[in-house]
């Protein structure tokens, strides 16, 4: 991240050279510093001491041009295009040219420094020795990027489409076939310069092939597709991960896309950065409200869109699709320490920020609020779970269950851990031969041992993963199945660390 | 902030300027909508179109809009486009 310089202490640049008397110096300076205010008197005695041997002294103003009034050479920088050029970051700044170029400056206000700057001995006698300079509006919010689109080069490398005359930008990027439906954000230069400081990673690197069409993705195009979603630049971290560990073979971002299932890549986000950048792992946390959880989810899938040229009734088959299609996208419930998290499960240091990618349909929930065992709540999960896509489905289907804080007391209150309640749980779903439908996920998943005795018992799960996770509100007695097609060596969860 | 350039978010396969639509090969068989902005003298030309249209057999659609200085409602719009292959706008005077 660019860091914000609002105070600076003064310091001294030269070339070495003894300080001369006359010559060429430009000051800029705003009326809202008082340290400027200060030191106009000051000023005034250059002006007064180098136009008297011959020279020159520029005042450039960037909030308030009478602040120079009575100057002779006073000039309104309120587009701060001066300020740009000098590359300013502290007001005031004295600059001392020599054959039009930058000699030595000073910035913020130290007697002795302006003195040896300028040569004159008693400059500013009658003022404090010391005061610190003022932020220079070159770097108020957002003014970096726009400066340096107006009147430098931004160095992004995408094609510049212009807005149709008295069009709007958000109507153009509709009829760009660039939305998902909801209106997007315009990816104009200054914003998406602005998201590109959420990360340090050179817009041009390449971070992968985006499915379908096997498009080469920088680290810009991500950017972009971020802007457009509402990302804030501190979310790049988070999305650049995520694209990265969808693009992981195991993942198998095309199929999760060409299917004529309604899974969807689904973004989870364990560690500290969850908290960071105010991800909700709490109620509604597969709802709607939380930019972080809404923006990042939906990058995804704006670049598979954009990038990859993913797009429904093309490359995209499902039949029903998903509301989850627009943005999945969650943080698991860490708070809790009496249950490790996913990430912690998997290996991973507590202090480490990591996304987990899976497949997710959408959710379904489980109500229970009778069970005080936590027996009988598995029990209860089971019945839902193994109706996932038919009760005798076994083939080619996972989930992750995400339980909520009342049921997850069950358990505490047991003693069980996450582990104990899946072991509990794969044994529950075990479904005997005779009740394994035929069919997609039939029998010929099954070898021959299997078959041999209709009583035998195969798991739900049989090559499909299953995991549970902490998320959710914490009044009612609920947890959610988010079911998806997939298996090992097909499509499987992938997690990633966010370096 | 200047919002009239975009940078494209996609893999720029497509071209930037999208081109009009081809002009239809042959008319005939088509319905043609002949569209009176009610621009003075606008409906002498095309009740000569119509004439010069109907005489070789073509389908002839007409519709007009209140006044020429306000928009085409949506729904007239949508009408033509539902109704004529074609269309023929009288635009001045």
């Amino acid at each position: 991240m660019r860091a914000m310089t609002q105070v600076a202490v003064p310091h001294i640049e030269t070339s070495g050279k003894p300080a001369f008397p006359g010559g060429t110096f430009l000051a800029i300076v705003k009326r809202d510093c008082p340290t400027c205010v200060l030191v106009m008197p000051v000023l005034r005695e250059i002006e007064r001491h180098i136009e008297h041997l011959g020279g020159t002294l520029q005042v450039h103003v960037q909030d308030d041009v009478t602040l120079a009034a009575g100057f002779s050479h006073a000039y309104d920088d309120i587009v701060l295009a001066t300020s740009y050029r000098y590359n300013i970051d502290t007001v005031p700044t004295l600059i001392r040219l020599k054959d039009g170029r930058e000699d030595a400056r000073v910035v913020g206000w130290l007697r002795s420094e302006w003195q040896s700057l300028t040569g004159i001995a008693a400059l500013g006698e009658g003022l404090p020795a010391y005061r610190p300079g003022c932020g220079s509006k070159t770097l108020d919010p957002g003014m970096p990027a726009r400066l340096k689109v107006k009147y430098g080069n931004s160095g992004l490398a995408s094609r510049r489409i212009e807005v149709p005359p008295l069009s709007d930008p958000v109507e153009t990027c509709y009829e760009r076939g660039w939305s998902d439906g909801l209106p997007v954000v315009p990816p104009t230069e200054e914003r998406v310069l602005e998201m590109l400081d959420g990360t340090a990673r050179s817009p041009n690197e390449v971070i992968g092939l985006i499915p379908p069409n096997l498009v080469p993705c920088t680290v810009e195009k991500v950017a972009i597709n971020a802007v457009m979603a509402g990302c804030r630049p501190e979310h790049m971290p988070v999305v650049l991960t995520a694209i990265e560990a969808a693009l992981m073979p195991a993942f198998g971002l095309h199929g999760v896309l060409a299917t004529t299932n309604a899974c969807t890549p689904v973004i989870m986000v364990n560690g500290p950065i969850a908290r960071a950048i105010g991800m909700n792992a709490k109620g509604n946390v597969f709802g709607q409200g939380n930019r972080a959880n809404a923006a990042i989810g939906r990058t995804l899938q704006l670049v598979v869109r954009n990038v990859g040229g993913g797009r429904p009734g093309e490359i995209d088959r499902s039949v029903f699709g998903s509301p989850a299609k627009y943005s999945f996208c969650f943080a698991e419930d860490e708070d809790d320490p009496r249950w490790e998290s996913y990430a912690v499960s998997l290996g991973y240091s507590p202090r480490a920020s990591t996304v987990t990618i899976f497949p997710g349909d959408g959710i379904t929930q489980t109500i229970d609020h009778i069970s005080r065992k936590p027996e009988d709540l598995c029990r209860s999960y089971a019945g839902c779970i193994r109706a996932i896509y038919h009760t005798g489905h076994i083939i080619g289907v996972q989930a992750f269950l995400a339980i909520a804080q009342e049921h997850a007391t069950v358990f505490y209150d047991a003693g069980w851990s996450k582990a104990r309640v899946k072991e509990e749980l794969l044994e529950l779903l075990k479904i005997p031969v005779r009740e394994v439908v035929p069919g997609r996920s039939g029998l010929s998943g099954l070898t021959v041992e299997e078959k041999a005795d209709a009583d035998n018992l195969i798991p739900k799960f049989k090559n499909g993963t299953f995991n549970i996770i902490r998320a959710g509100g914490s009044a009612g007695k609920y947890s959610a199945i988010i079911s998806s097609i997939g298996g090992r060596g097909s499509i499987e969860p992938v997690t990633k660390e966010i370096k | 902030m200047p919002e009239n350039i975009l940078l494209d978010p996609t893999a720029e396969t497509a071209a930037a300027i999208v081109p009009r639509l081809a002009r239809p090969q042959s008319i005939a068989g088509k319905t043609i909508g002949l569209f009176d902005i009610a621009k003075m003298r606008g409906d002498e030309f095309l009740d000569r179109l119509d004439e010069l249209l109907t005489a070789r057999g073509y389908v002839v659609k007409r519709y007009r809009k209140k006044h020429f200085t306000h928009l085409a409602p949506i729904e007239l719009k949508q009408r033509i486009k539902s109704e004529c292959d074609l269309v023929i706008e009288g635009l001045a005077d």
